[in-house]
């Protein structure tokens, strides 16, 4: 039997407004717990203003196999860029 | 047949794949197709690692109550419990690679996985406390900061982060070194002894001379290792040898001499009988270390159990 209590994800936010970025795993055997060694892991210096944790196995990753399929950037779609408009002569702030 | 020759050519792309993402110096990430014996030189690596910073915390540990002044013993509390979290990223950064902590503290436990050899060596005075945050932690950084540019998303991840919290362990050491070098006579010679224990088994830490491990092995290949033992361990002579001298500690090597001509320190012959005895486990704490981690890891087992069983009651309630 594995000893070492559930996996969970580690996210923090460095400053209001930012976005949360995956800061590692830690052990934990419930929510509060996970919160807590979050914060004694990863914020001894004051590295975040926000933590979300969230079970490992609660992720679910893509497959680096499909990653040509996948993540087909599709550059025949130019439609998707701004640049594909034609504006009117004269028109400002657009 | 047909079959067979199909799944051999699937296994060569899958290699093939491997092997130009490290070309392309691209991060290898845990999902990514990776040869049997990558996922088993990291995992060897990087828990002899993560146990090297959790075993790293019993000599400074034991000065914790007898630390000279409560700034003293705050700072050394806080650069302890920077090791245990050093340990914690790394056992976290090995589990992605399909091993779990449990397995590698029973490796630990069973002396298949091993740990640095510098923590059989004993902390006998406060002067150790600072050689260990100068010397060790120094030598550590040097390895670490090469080690930020591996090939392995996760550890090198964690490398970043250890090397940032790094700094301050190596200046806490040397200030401490500092001040006892500006102390009474009796202060001076407890910090020269201190640096005569540890500069070789510091300068060790960075193993065999490179014509016994050639560059041309696989963790040079697969880019796991950036610098050679030889290179990293001048690195570190040539930055701690002016520290030495800033504050009058004398480096115990009667060898050791500036060379004009390769813009380096040339060094003495290195006691590798000693290195290879202390592996074997002939050293002055072996015994002591492994027994005192067993020691808590067996007595922590009921809070373990404890938060497990109240986990299922609060499921149960809810
Ligand atoms: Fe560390
Ligand atoms: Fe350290």
């Amino acid at each position: 039997m594995d000893t070492q209590l559930g996996k969970w994800e580690v996210f923090m936010q460095a400053k209001p407004g930012a976005n949360y970025i995956h800061a590692g795993t830690i052990h934990a055997s419930d929510k509060k717990m996970a919160l807590q060694n979050a914060r004694d892991t990863y914020t001894r210096r004051g590295e975040g203003t926000s933590i979300w944790v969230v079970p490992t196995d609660a992720i679910v990753a893509s497959n680096p196999d499909d990653n040509d399929m996948f993540f087909d950037p599709s550059n025949d779609k130019t439609y998707r860029l701004p640049t594909f408009y034609v504006m009117p002569e004269g028109a400002k702030a657009i | 047949m047909e079959l067979l020759e199909k799944n051999e050519k699937l296994q060569d792309n899958k290699l093939g794949s491997f092997e130009a993402k490290i070309e392309r110096d691209d991060a290898i990430e845990p999902r990514d197709n990776m040869p049997e014996g990558y996922r088993k030189h990291l995992i060897r690596q990087m828990s002899q690692h993560a146990h090297s910073e959790v075993i790293g915390m019993q000599p400074e540990g034991n000065w914790i109550t007898r630390a000279p002044s409560l700034r003293a013993k705050q700072i050394l509390l806080a650069k302890i419990q920077d090791e245990g979290g050093h340990g914690l990223y790394l056992y976290s950064a090995a589990e992605t690679l399909g091993i779990t902590r449990d397995e590698m503290i029973a490796q630990l436990h069973s002396g298949k996985a091993k740990y640095s050899n510098i923590f059989n060596y004993p902390a006998l005075t406060w002067a150790d406390i600072g050689a260990i945050g100068w010397l060790v932690d120094g030598a550590a950084i040097v390895n670490q900061v090469s080690l930020q540019r591996t090939s392995y998303g996760p550890y090198s991840r964690a490398m970043v982060r250890i090397c940032k919290e790094e700094s301050f362990h190596q200046r806490q050491g040397y200030e401490i070194m500092a001040k006892m070098m500006n102390g009474t006579a009796a202060q001076r010679e407890m910090a020269q002894d201190a640096m005569n224990r540890w500069w070789w088994p510091s300068l060790m830490m960075f193993g065999p001379h490179d014509s016994e491990s050639p560059r041309s092995g696989d963790a040079f290949k697969w880019k796991i290792k950036r610098s050679t033992n030889d290179e990293l361990r001048q690195k570190f002579i040539d930055k701690t040898v002016q520290q030495a001298e800033v504050i009058g500690l004398k480096v115990p090597d009667a060898d050791l001499r500036w060379n004009e001509e390769k813009k380096c320190y040339d060094h003495g012959p290195i006691n590798w009988e000693e290195f290879h005895s202390v592996i074997n486990g002939n050293g002055p704490c072996n015994n002591q270390r492994m027994a005192h981690h067993k020691k808590v890891h067996a007595e922590g087992a009921w809070v373990r159990e404890a938060a497990e069983a109240y986990r299922l009651k609060e499921e149960k309630l809810n």
